[in-house]
C-alpha cells in the first residue's frame, strides 16, 4: 500500500481522487469518481479518499466497507420498502376483525383469502413488522446510515478544514465555472476582494492565490439529518421496552372500582358513569343523515375517579386516596402521573339489580304479596320477607344458557342475561316451591306452585372500555425529527460556494468556482464581484458541453 | 521524518482505526441484538418456570375450609398448586373433581391446592362449592388484581410452585387426573 505524492509536494492517502492540497487530479484514480472521460471534475466529497473504497484488510474492515457503500444502503432501504408493502396486502394479526368467524391466524388467513392467505400466514407475514428479520433489516439500515455518514463526514471535514488557496491549473480549468483574463490590475484585484468580503465570502490568500468561500455550514446538513434519523431509530428501540411504552385495556363497570393493570396495584379506577350521547334527529343539520344512516353518536364519555392505592401486599384491601377526577371523552384522555386513560369502548345494559314480586298463581291481577331485590353484583342467598315469605336464591346464572347436556349454565361472568332458581317458602311452611326465572322465562317446574314470582323492576349499568397507556419515547421521536428537519434546512437553504482566483506575475488571471447547488446564485455573485473590473465573466462549461452535444 | 518513524506512525494510525471501527460496530450490533431480544419477548412480565411466584393475599371464601385469608408466602415450605378458575368456565369445572379427589391425600403430604376464583359474586362460588363438596381453600379475586399480577390469559391456568416459592410448571388449559397427580408429586417437599 502506497501513499501518493502529488507534484505540489503533498502526500495524499491512498484512494485520493483530487490532491488534497492543490486539487490536481491524481493519475490512476480518476475512475473512482468517473472523471476519466469527462471534461469537468466530479467534486463529490472534494475528491477525498473515502476509506471504504481503498482497501480491505481485516474482517472488521471488510464489514465496515460493506456498510460504507451507499449502494448497499439504498438496497437495504428498497428491501425494507418492499417488505413493508407486503405487510399491507392482508391485515396483520392484531387487526383481524373481532367479529371474524375464526380469529385464529392459522385458520383466518386461509379461510378469508384462500391459498395466498395460507402462504401469507405460513411465511409469517401476518406478524411482519415485529418479525426478527424485519427488525434486522431496519437495524442494518441504521448501521449503514452510521457507517456511511462517518466514512464520508470525517474525510470531507478534514479536506474542507485544510483547504489551500493554491490550486493546480488543471483543477481550475476543469471546474464548471471557469474564466481566463489576460491582464488584471492590482486595483481590480482589490475591488474583487472588497466585493467578495461585502458578500460575506471568507477570503484566504497565499502568494496571490485567493480562495473565497461561504456557506460551508451547508455541507454538514446531510450528516445532521442522519443524526436525527439515528435518534429516531434509537427511540424506536426504546419504545420496544416496557420502561418506555405500555398499552393495556381495562373494562370498568359503572360503580365498580378496578385495579389499573401494569402498575403493581398502585392505581385503581372507579367508573362513576358512562355516557353515550347521540346527535339530535330533530336538528336540521343532521336530520337527513340520521334518516339515512340511523342514530349517530356524538359523545362517548366516562366519568372516573383515579385512586392511588396503599396496600401492603397484592390482593389485600387497599387504602384508596383519590388523585384525579375527570370526564374522559374520545380523544380527550385523562392524564395523571405520566399515565393516560383513553375512552376506547363500551358495552351497554348489563343488569345491576332486579326486583321481584310474589303473587298467587291464580291471581290474574298479579297483586304483589311481597317483593324483594337481588343485587346482581353481590346477591344475598336468602331473603326474609315481612309478609312471612322466605325466599332462597338457590342458583344464579349471570349469563344464562343451556349447555351441551341441556343443563342451565352461565356463559360468562357478567350479568348480561341473568336467570335464577328460587325456593319460595310460603308463610309458616317448611316445604319450598321451586321457580325458575329469567329474561322472558318463568317456569314452574312442577306445575303445582301456589305462588308465582314475577319481575317487577330492574336497573342496568354500562361498561366502559378504557385504554391505559404511556409512551415515554415520544420526546425522543420529537428530538430526532427536529434534528432531522434542522439538517434538511441546513442543506437546503444554504449553499457552499467557493471561488478560486489565481493571478500570475504577468497579470493574467484564472478564476474558477464551485457550489453544491444553485449555480445561478453563484454566477450572480460573480457578476457583482467583477463589476467595473477587467476580469472576464466565468463561462458555464457544463452548459457549453450540453450545447455542443 | 525518517522512514522508520513514518512506518511507525502509520501502524499506529491503522491500529487506532481498527479500534475505532470495532468499537462502533460493537455498539451498533449490541443495539440491534438488544432491540430484537427485547421485542421477541414483548411481554416479559409473564411469569415462567424458574421465576419466584409473586406474593399476594386474598379473602378465602370456601366455608368448608377453616382459613380466612390466603397469603401465598405463608405457604412457604409447602408445595402449592395455584389454580385460576371461574364457575362459568366448563374446562375449569371439569378439573375440579380431580383436584378434590387428590386434595386430602396431598394436603397430608404438605402440598396445598389454592384455587383462585375469578367470579364476580360469592354466591355462585359457594353454590359451586356445595355442588362438588370442595374442601381446599378458594380465594376470591374480585377485582382481578391477582389475575393481572400473574398475567393469566384464558382460564383454567395453573401454576405449580415448589416449597422454595419458585414456579416449576405453568399449565394453560385443563389438566387430566394423571397429569395433575404427576405435577403434584413434583412439588412435594422432600
Amino acid at each position: 500500500m502506497k501513499e501518493i505524492k502529488c507534484e505540489c509536494g503533498h502526500v495524499n492517502p491512498l484512494g485520493t481522487v483530487l490532491c488534497e492540497s492543490c486539487g490536481k487530479p491524481i493519475e490512476g484514480n480518476q475512475h473512482i469518481d468517473g472523471n476519466d472521460d469527462e471534461k469537468l471534475l466530479n467534486m463529490r466529497y472534494d475528491g477525498t479518499a473515502r476509506r471504504s473504497k481503498t482497501y480491505n484488510k481485516s474482517w472488521i474492515d471488510r464489514v465496515w466497507s460493506f456498510f460504507s457503500s451507499v449502494k448497499v444502503g439504498i438496497w437495504l432501504i428498497v428491501l425494507a420498502l418492499v417488505a413493508s408493502m407486503i405487510g399491507t396486502i392482508f391485515p396483520q394479526e392484531m387487526y383481524i376483525p373481532a367479529n371474524a368467524p375464526n380469529r385464529d391466524p392459522a385458520v383466518f388467513y386461509e379461510e378469508q383469502y384462500g391459498i395466498p392467505g395460507l402462504i401469507y400466514f405460513q411465511l409469517g407475514f401476518h406478524n411482519l413488522y415485529s418479525s426478527w428479520w424485519f427488525m434486522v433489516l431496519i437495524a442494518l439500515i441504521g448501521i449503514s446510515l452510521v457507517i456511511c455518514s462517518l466514512d464520508r463526514f470525517v474525510p470531507l471535514f478534514k479536506a474542507l478544514r485544510n483547504q489551500k488557496p493554491k490550486k493546480h491549473k488543471s483543477f481550475l480549468s476543469r471546474q464548471r465555472l471557469f474564466s481566463e483574463t489576460d491582464f488584471v490590475t492590482d486595483h481590480d484585484m482589490e475591488t474583487v476582494k472588497k466585493q467578495l468580503r461585502k458578500r460575506r465570502y471568507k477570503i484566504t490568500e497565499e502568494n496571490g492565490h485567493i480562495l473565497a468561500e461561504k456557506g460551508r455550514f451547508s455541507r454538514w446538513g446531510p450528516y445532521v439529518n442522519h443524526i436525527g434519523l439515528i435518534i429516531i431509530l434509537l427511540a424506536a428501540i426504546l419504545r420496544s421496552t416496557p420502561l418506555f411504552y405500555m398499552n393495556e385495556y381495562v373494562w370498568v363497570r359503572e360503580g365498580d372500582i378496578e385495579v389499573l393493570p401494569e402498575t403493581n396495584g398502585e392505581y385503581y379506577i372507579e367508573n362513576k358513569d358512562f355516557i353515550l350521547e347521540t346527535h339530535d334527529e330533530n336538528d336540521e343539520r343532521f336530520r337527513e343523515a340520521i334518516t339515512q344512516e340511523g342514530v349517530v353518536a356524538s359523545n362517548f364519555q366516562t366519568d372516573v375517579i383515579v385512586y392511588k392505592a396503599n396496600r401492603p401486599i397484592p390482593g389485600a384491601e387497599p387504602e384508596l386516596e383519590p388523585i384525579a377526577e375527570d370526564s374522559i371523552r374520545m380523544n380527550q384522555p385523562l392524564e395523571f402521573d405520566g399515565y393516560e386513560l383513553y375512552q376506547s369502548g363500551y358495552q351497554l345494559n348489563e343488569f345491576s339489580n332486579m326486583t321481584f314480586k310474589i303473587h298467587e298463581t291464580t291471581d290474574s291481577d298479579e297483586e304483589a304479596l311481597a317483593s324483594f331485590t337481588v343485587d346482581l353484583r353481590n346477591p344475598e342467598s336468602e331473603f326474609e320477607l315481612e309478609s312471612g315469605f322466605r325466599v332462597v336464591l338457590d342458583q344464579y346464572y349471570p349469563d344464562y344458557y343451556l349447555d351441551d347436556d341441556g343443563e342451565p349454565a352461565s356463559e360468562t361472568n357478567f350479568p348480561r342475561n341473568p336467570a335464577f332458581v328460587f325456593l319460595v317458602y310460603p308463610p309458616n311452611s317448611e316445604s319450598a316451591e321451586v321457580s325458575f326465572l329469567g329474561i322472558g322465562r318463568n317456569i314452574d317446574a312442577t306445575g303445582e306452585n301456589e305462588y308465582k314470582i314475577g319481575i317487577q323492576d330492574f336497573e342496568m349499568h354500562d361498561v366502559s372500555g378504557l385504554t391505559f397507556k404511556y409512551d415515554r419515547s415520544l420526546p425522543f421521536f420529537g428530538i430526532g425529527a427536529a434534528i432531522f428537519m434542522i439538517g434538511v434546512i441546513q442543506g437546503m437553504y444554504w449553499q457552499h460556494r467557493r471561488l478560486w482566483i489565481q493571478r500570475k506575475k504577468d497579470g493574467s488571471l484564472l478564476m474558477a468556482a464551485h457550489t453544491n447547488k444553485n449555480w445561478f446564485g453563484l454566477k450572480k455573485d460573480i457578476e457583482i464581484v467583477i463589476e467595473n473590473t477587467n476580469v472576464n465573466m466565468v463561462t458555464d462549461q457544463q452548459e457549453l458541453e450540453e450545447k455542443v452535444e | 521524518m525518517s522512514l522508520e518513524k513514518a512506518k511507525q506512525s502509520k501502524r499506529k494510525k491503522k491500529r487506532n482505526r481498527l479500534i475505532f471501527r470495532s468499537a462502533i460496530l460493537a455498539v451498533l450490533i449490541g443495539a440491534t441484538i438488544f432491540a430484537i431480544v427485547s421485542n421477541s419477548k414483548a411481554d416479559n412480565s409473564i411469569y415462567r418456570e424458574g421465576d419466584l411466584a409473586p406474593d399476594f393475599q386474598l379473602q378465602q371464601v370456601n366455608h368448608n375450609n377453616e382459613l380466612e385469608t390466603i397469603r401465598l408466602s405463608d405457604l412457604e415450605g409447602k408445595g402449592v398448586m395455584l389454580n385460576f378458575w371461574g364457575t362459568w368456565c366448563k374446562p375449569c369445572e371439569a378439573e375440579m373433581p380431580y383436584m378434590q379427589s387428590l386434595y386430602p391425600e396431598y394436603s397430608e403430604k404438605d402440598v396445598e391446592i389454592v384455587a383462585v376464583s375469578l367470579d364476580n359474586t360469592e354466591l355462585v362460588i359457594s353454590r359451586f362449592i356445595d355442588k362438588y363438596d370442595l374442601t381446599f381453600p378458594i380465594p376470591h379475586d374480585k377485582t382481578g388484581e391477582i389475575r393481572d399480577l400473574y398475567k393469566v390469559g384464558p382460564i383454567p391456568s395453573t401454576f405449580f410452585i415448589n416449597p422454595e416459592g419458585e414456579i416449576t410448571e405453568v399449565v394453560n388449559g385443563a389438566l387430566t387426573l394423571e397429569r395433575l397427580e404427576e405435577s403434584l408429586q413434583k412439588i412435594m417437599p422432600e
